[in-house]
């Protein structure tokens, strides 16, 4: 067997080497071909809705277009907006997004563990948690207001209401599915009940939790934003509802793009701290999850 | 060959009966009356069709289920609670993922409020034994299954068990592996001597490994028969024993024993799959 493999060697070699340069002359033309794809689609919705606005095919008025998107936006960063400079708007939203963040998933994991270990909780509180994931709770933002008044509580509030739900169901599946021999095991050599949950039921529970982050962050800027649109004195939610209120269609797209971007780096942040979370885990699930959109 | 000097292990179960109750009232009996006596620093192999309460056996001697009727006496003393002095070898590693080997290993001493540094020591001590020096960082996804049963070897002997419970603990492995494995398992075991109860659906390893190899009957099971195995220690490669001519008579002794009880659970379960298929 190895002497035959010896021989096939140097024939073999220049062999394989070429196959690999194929194989990676492929992948690379792959890839192009939809980064081509990506920014065609880019140029075709954007120029197609400008010369669309400039040519009056749609109304610039309620539909804006992008060159007015961007000298709103520029204005806005020059001369700042009627409640202080636009990045202040940024910055508060982001705070209140942050906070109600921390706040919602810390709460969510928390009872989440709580309740996977004491199923009687879990069957004494489980319905009315039911109720209460059922009812519209964007709504709660109304009343937060009403207690908390304009300002920044009343935000991070209804964001960690919001937050709250998509992690805390997600830790209490996650600390319901434990494999009950890794339990079993521990307490065998010796683990306290505290411990059984400290090294082994959250770690696992953890998986879970993660999953949920991606959700729950996009959940949070909703809270905030939605928050700051049903009555605040400062955010973007503020800047959209006061552009809406003076038909300026530009100021909408405009927040709009801003928020996106927020979210698109607190997205790319949250999956950096997912792969170090996960850094355990065989490298193709890994993958996939991220792949996996 | 070294005999543990504290005396302890020792396993005895008088009259024991294991009932489940599922939610809905319907109770299983999985052992029913069973008497089984295994002395400190005895190696026991448990075989007996499958579901017929082996495992539940070992759960009941780990404490992590309590009898529904008799004693369980372990090292002496009734087991209330997790039973102090035993560990655990499962079919499945019950390795934690998202710790090292390392940290798994440590995880016995940890528990035990042994500082970190001192449970870490000991463990990479613990991996040397058992030849994984060099693995120490890898995550257990990163073995083999073979180095993975190593460490959950390692995990369990760390604390000097004075009963080692293994159920079904080479199943999973291929046969060459578990050649191996066996080999290995019965070095360690002679340096600590515990009690071992080491259930199995393979006469060959029961036989190869045991000092006496117990029969479970068909569900509910019990004590069908018990037979010393009186191959000489040290027994040497486990496969080789295999063509000694002690180890084929007793093979025959326990098989015909073990036939039966195989053949009616067989027997039942196609009952059991006729009747299904007759109400689908």
């Amino acid at each position: 067997m190895s002497a035959i493999s010896m021989t096939a060697v140097p024939e073999a070699a220049s062999d394989e080497a070429s196959l690999a340069a194929q194989a990676r002359a492929r992948f690379k033309r792959h890839k192009q071909l939809v980064l081509l794809g990506q920014v065609a689609i880019f140029l075709v919705i954007v120029l197609g809705w400008e010369i669309a606005a400039r040519t009056g095919f749609i109304d610039q008025f309620f539909f804006g277009s992008p060159w007015g998107i961007c000298v709103r936006l520029f204005t806005w960063a020059r001369d700042g907006t009627a409640y202080g400079s636009f990045w202040l708007q940024i910055w508060v939203t982001l705070e209140e997004s942050l906070l109600g963040f921390a706040a919602g998933v810390s709460s969510g994991i928390f009872f989440g563990v709580l309740l996977g270990e004491v199923p009687y909780l879990a069957e004494v509180i489980g319905p009315y948690i039911k109720i209460v994931n059922a009812l519209p709770r964007i709504v709660l933002g109304s009343i937060f207001v009403m207690w908390l008044g304009l300002g920044l509580p009343s935000k991070v509030l209804l964001a960690a209401v919001l937050v709250f739900f998509v992690v805390f169901f997600n830790a209490f599946q996650g600390v319901r599915s434990v494999d009950r021999n890794l339990i079993s095991n521990a307490r065998i050599l010796g683990a306290s009940r505290l411990q059984v949950v400290r090294h082994v039921v959250f770690p696992s529970a953890m998986t879970w939790i993660i999953a949920s982050l991606h959700v729950a962050l996009g959940f949070s800027i909703i809270g905030a934003i939605v928050g700051e649109f049903l009555g605040s004195q400062r955010g973007l939610g503020l800047v959209i509802a006061t552009a809406q209120n003076t038909f300026d269609a530009n100021g909408v797209f405009g927040a709009m793009l801003v928020i996106g971007g927020l979210a698109l780096g607190a997205e790319w942040l949250m999956s950096k701290i997912e792969k170090r979370l996960l850094a355990w885990q065989p490298s193709n699930t890994r993958d996939s999850t991220i792949q996996g959109i | 060959m070294t005999a543990r000097t504290d005396g302890l292990g020792g396993v005895e179960l008088t009259n024991v009966t294991k009932r489940f109750v599922t939610p809905t009232g319907a109770a299983m009996t999985a052992i029913r009356d069973v008497n089984l006596r295994i002395e400190p620093g005895q190696f026991c192999a448990i075989v007996g069709p499958t579901g017929c309460g082996k495992s539940t056996t070992l759960t009941l001697a780990a404490g992590l289920e309590t009898p529904s009727a008799g004693t369980v006496k372990v090292s002496g003393k009734p087991v209330e609670g997790i039973t102090r002095g035993a560990s655990f070898v499962f079919q499945t590693d019950a390795l934690l993922p998202w710790k090292p080997v390392v940290d798994n290993v440590a995880l016995g001493p940890m528990f035990k409020g042994e500082p970190k540094k001192e449970a870490m020591a000991k463990a990479m001590d613990w991996l040397q034994t058992v030849g994984l020096a060099g693995f120490e960082h890898h995550y257990p996804h990163q073995l083999s299954g073979g180095m993975r049963k190593r460490v959950s070897l390692a995990a369990a002997l760390i604390n000097d068990p004075s009963i080692l419970l293994m159920d079904e603990p080479f199943s999973a492995l291929d046969v060459q592996t578990r050649a191996i494995m066996s080999n290995e398992l019965l070095t360690l075991w002679d340096r600590q001597r515990p009690s071992v109860i080491f259930v199995t659906h393979d006469l060959e390893e029961a036989i190869g490994l045991a000092d006496k190899v117990v029969v479970i009957t068909a569900g509910p099971g019990t004590v069908k028969a018990e037979f010393d195995i009186d191959l000489p220690r040290p027994r040497g490669a486990v496969q080789d024993i295999r063509f000694d001519k002690r180890f084929l008579e007793l093979y025959q002794q326990i098989w015909a024993a073990l036939r039966e009880e195989v053949e009616q659970t067989y027997s039942r379960s196609a009952i059991a799959a006729k009747a299904r298929g007759a109400r689908a």
